[in-house]
């Protein structure tokens, strides 16, 4: 499959989750569009590691060239959980202080 | 056509009316479930790129764990669509335009690129997604960035529990 079929599959669903992150008011749906942000960049990793495997395996079968870009996505599959965690109990933070996930009500920082 | 071509653009297309559907739905709680749809077929690409390791994390890290969270979080705030906050349309208009000039720029700089034209990614070969490659490279060469993830994930954890009690 022609690598630019996956480029540009990730970069729709990236710029669907720009879109997201500009147009939601809601934290929680935002906190979401940059999780599917994370997800087309690992997407474009994995297909990348796999671009660079197929040029390496031409001239030797038993290479392990691309494997790098397979364990970068399963770092930053780690970040996003942790993330997510912090994330989603700042939320739940600001929803007890607010009583509303509304990010407008967050536009300035005193009080 | 192939049937890897044929799951291809099953699951591009999969992927990409779900995430649509994430900006569209109303309810969050439906957003969560268009969420959790494009995190599999996500899953099905790595399968078809051979990354079964990384197709299985993604299922059970983000549809599993990450999305329970976010559900679980939804609903103990007891949000639905009478709720829900909007812009206004003048807001949304602007930033859809934003995000397709941003996406216009990026389809326009990878047609350019030549290190691109003609290069293809390895569908169903090649052994490096399979677990006992990832294992090995990630406890001899990646040791030390997989213990200082651990630390990272305790002091996630200490923030969270902190944050929450607060």
């Amino acid at each position: 499959m022609p690598i630019q079929y996956y480029i540009y599959l990730a970069l729709s669903l990236f710029s669907i989750g720009v879109v997201g992150v500009l147009t939601r008011r809601n934290a929680i749906i935002i906190f979401m569009c940059i999780e599917l942000m994370l997800n087309a960049t690992n997407l474009l990793l994995v297909a990348f590691s796999k671009m660079h495997h197929a040029v390496a395996l031409a001239s030797n079968a038993a290479t392990q060239v691309g494997i790098e870009g397979q364990l970068f996505v399963f770092f930053i599959m780690v970040v996003a959980a942790a993330e997510v965690s912090v994330g989603l109990a700042i939320i739940v933070m600001m929803y007890r202080n607010t009583h509303s996930i509304d990010v407008n009500f967050l536009n300035r920082l005193k009080n | 056509m192939a049937i890897t071509q044929i799951l291809f653009w099953f699951l591009t297309v999969l992927a990409l009316l779900s995430a649509l559907m994430v900006l569209l739905s109303k309810n969050p709680v439906y957003s969560v479930l268009w969420l959790i749809s494009v995190f599999f077929a996500i899953s099905g690409h790595y399968i078809l790129l051979n990354a079964q390791f990384l197709a299985i994390v993604n299922m059970i890290v983000y549809a599993g764990a990450i999305m329970v969270l976010f559900l679980f979080v939804i609903m103990l705030m007891n949000l639905n669509k009478e709720t829900e906050p909007q812009k206004d349309i003048w807001m949304k208009i602007a930033g859809t335009i934003a995000g397709g000039c941003l996406l216009m720029v990026f389809i326009s700089l990878v047609r350019q690129a030549k290190e691109m034209t003609g290069r293809t990614a390895l569908l169903k070969t090649g052994n490096i997604g399979l677990i006992d490659n990832l294992g090995k490279a990630l406890f001899s060469d990646y040791v030390v960035p997989f213990e200082i993830s651990s630390v990272l994930f305790l002091s996630a954890m200490v923030g969270a529990v902190v944050i929450g009690k607060k």
